[in-house]
């Protein structure tokens, strides 16, 4: 109705145009703090990073420098409450240090000269020199930073289908707001044609939110793996994401995994026939007795003797825990010649004239060694989750010596754990059959691939991925990388300072199984974000364009205005960020 | 329909099929990188999207990309690699430079951190 003969007004959208602008920005606003703040996990391990050192010159004099004029080679003055400024070797002093920041363990460690430690961790009430081993991007801090950096850029496969459709999306969109001007242009009366179809293509363009879409998966991803890294779990990437909530059956290296990898002599027991050397005529039986002990003790520390001589030359943990009880007991060891190892079946050599075999059962039934009694023995040891080795001299069964890998306390608790989130546990090793079961039933493992040679490992995990399941790995990176490549996802455990191992998607920095618990939840919490991000991303947008194009007009006579449309998008993309960052409060 | 209600369709379905044409059909702007002291180096500027987009280089060489970021709208603000696992920030009206080598020949598509602006990596023999 006119008044006053003026013509009526034509809405001019002043307020529509400046609320939009305003809410579009307040959603941009609110977006990048809710991204900055997805980024602060490697923002905070960059700024562990120490600032300066106090080296030790030759001269004696203490110089603070700034971290990165420190070389290899330099020794550096860390006192109590410092934080160690780069990866080294302590040559002096001890004390205890908080690796928490690293491994994700809060009981500090231990340590002495010989020991390395890590840059970025805090020292606590002993002061210590140590030698710098790795500086500047070589140290285990930088490569944990640029691991999780480039995990966070990696694309899960869930994502690349997110990816895909954002390539679409903009023309479409476009073609969507273009084709909804012209439907209403066409519709619409004369008078208000032009702008009804204008209000329909805006308010189009503005609803599409391929923000949400986009940013639904890399987000997640970063704050998951930024997350994770925390916690000392190193994801490399989106896929080893995706792939780790999908395993059903978890494989555990025995050495070093679930055992402690530091293996000791618990027994040793020479033949009856070994050093059965003189016999002497007794009148006492005391006297006899006494002598026969000490002839016993003789004996055992000549099989201990021997063996050591030969494991001398072998890399294998059980032939170090042999040669590590000879020079405990200050026996002398002899030269070895011909050393040769057997891959999974021991060693052999020649010592002082005499050939000395030392190995498993299995290696003195293929040499043809008679071992009699022994055999007996060595069920028993195994029986107590000891490993047997026996010892042959010159062809004769000599003796049996007996090695302990203690299990790590807390592999019990984490394989109860990874049970009851529904993982089948399985336990593979070298060790013979019997000690692996021995401590198979210790920490709760039903399945066991035992006497599992070191090439053999690979195939195994083929033969699990063949039973139609998602195989994960755990072992040790070096050792085990076959194994751990084919699994898959591969879970390489604290092999101390070299993160960046190649063989695997996950890596443990602390040595504890717990981890593996941890990255399991993670990986399925972060799965769960990323499908609710893509769900609402995807629905937002098929429910908001069609409504905003008008399509819904003619049957419901629902219209989006422009203002409804910017707020909705602003949001849209602000709660996928904030969804995400709820994984910040994950705890296992 | 009167005569503007055609014009507006027509003009409709010219804008269609050029929105078609500017998307999917058009090539992007190809350029190969330059060896010099055994890397190669191509220069990118990001500004709503990636100029040159597809980048033409040789396998097994060290490559450098410098990407001169020259806006500050936050879609652009990261470009990741995803085949080489590479991702990396990148300031405003500044150049970052990427460096990697690629071990393998084939197409792989490099994009910003959302997903929605396109560039290609072309790897050859």
């Amino acid at each position: 109705m006119s008044m006053n003969g003026a013509l009526p007004m034509t809405p001019v959208y002043f307020e529509a145009a400046a609320v939009i602008i305003a809410l579009i920005l307040l959603g941009r606003l609110l977006e990048a703090g809710a991204k900055g703040r997805t980024s602060e996990a490697i923002r905070k391990l960059m700024g562990l990073q120490a600032r300066t050192a106090r080296v030790v010159r030759a001269d004696g004099r203490h110089e603070d420098v700034p971290v990165e004029e420190v070389a290899p080679g330099d020794v550096i003055l860390v006192r109590p409450g410092e934080k160690v400024p780069t990866d080294g070797r302590i040559v002096e002093g001890s004390s205890t240090l908080d690796e928490s920041m690293l491994t994700g363990e809060s009981a500090p460690v231990v340590k002495g000269p010989g020991d390395e430690v890590v840059g970025a961790t805090v020292n606590g009430a002993g002061a210590f020199q140590f030698r710098a081993t790795r500086v500047g991007r070589d140290t285990v801090l930088q490569q944990i930073v640029r691991l999780v950096e480039d995990a966070q850029g990696s694309r899960a496969p869930v994502a690349r289908l997110a990816d895909t459709v954002s390539g679409f999306f903009t023309p479409a969109v476009i073609i969507v707001a273009v084709v909804a001007f012209v439907v209403w242009f066409v519709a619409a009366p004369v008078e208000t044609r032009l702008a009804e179809a204008l209000v329909r293509f805006v308010s189009v363009l503005i609803i599409a939110c391929p923000c949400a879409l986009g940013l639904a998966t890399p987000t997640a991803v970063m704050v998951g793996t930024g997350r994770g890294a925390e916690a000392g779990v190193l994801i490399k990437g989106g896929e080893a994401l995706e792939t780790a909530h999908k395993v059903r059956t978890v494989v555990l290296d025995k050495t070093g995994t679930i055992t402690a990898g530091k293996p000791g002599v618990t027994d040793i027991i020479a033949a009856d026939e070994f050093g059965a050397g003189e016999r002497h005529g007794f009148e006492k039986e005391e006297a006899r007795a006494a002598v026969e002990d000490v002839r016993r003790g003789a004996v055992e520390d000549e099989l201990l003797r021997l063996a050591a001589s030969v494991e001398r030359g072998s890399e294998h943990p059980l032939g170090s825990a042999v040669v590590r009880r000879a020079e405990e007991q200050g026996l002398r060891l002899a030269g070895a010649e011909n050393f040769r190892a057997l891959a999974g079946r021991g060693v052999e050599a020649e010592v002082e004239g005499r050939r000395v075999l030392v190995g498993s059962s299995r290696l003195m039934t293929e040499r043809g060694v008679e071992v009699g009694g022994l055999g007996a023995r060595a069920e028993a040891l195994a029986a107590e989750a000891k490993t047997p080795v026996f010892v042959a001299v010159d062809g004769r069964a000599a003796g049996l010596v007996a090695v302990a890998d203690p299990v790590k306390a807390e592999s019990k608790d984490a394989i109860a754990a990874l049970k009851k989130l529904g993982l089948e546990v399985v336990m593979m090793t070298g060790d013979d059959r019997r000690t692996a079961e021995a401590v198979a039933r210790a920490v709760g493992v039903e399945r066991v691939l035992a006497e599992v040679l070191p090439e053999g490992k690979a195939a195994e995990v083929k033969k699990l991925q063949a039973e139609g399941k998602r195989v994960a790995m755990v072992g040790d990176g070096i050792n085990d990388a076959p194994a751990l490549a084919q699994a898959d996802v591969g879970i390489a455990v604290g092999t101390g300072a070299d993160v960046a191992i190649e063989a695997s998607d996950i890596t443990l920095v602390g040595g504890s199984l717990g981890g593996v618990v941890t990255a399991v939840m993670l990986s399925r919490r972060t799965m769960r974000v990323i499908k609710q991000n893509l769900f609402w991303a995807f629905v937002y947008n098929t429910l908001g364009i069609p409504l905003a194009a008008g399509a819904l007009y003619p049957l419901t006579g629902w219209l989006l205005s422009p203002v409804f449309a910017s707020a909705a998008m602003a949001l849209s993309s602000v709660s996928v960020v904030a969804n995400s960052l709820r994984l910040k409060k994950f705890r296992v | 329909m009167d005569t503007t209600e055609i014009m507006v369709v027509v003009g409709g379905v010219v804008l269609v099929g050029f929105v078609v044409w500017f998307f999917f059909l058009s090539e992007g702007e190809r350029a190969a990188a330059r060896v010099g002291e055994g890397v190669q180096r191509i220069r990118v500027v990001v500004k709503g999207g990636y100029s040159p987009d597809v980048l033409v280089v040789k396998r097994g060489v060290p490559v450098e990309i410098d990407f001169y970021r020259d806006e500050a709208s936050s879609c652009t603000e990261q470009v990741v690699l995803p085949d080489f696992r590479i991702s990396r920030m990148l300031p405003a009206f500044e150049t970052t430079s990427v460096t990697f080598t690629p071990d393998r020949e084939g197409k792989f598509t490099f994009t910003c951190g959302m997903g929605m602006v396109h560039g290609q990596l072309v790897v050859e023999n």
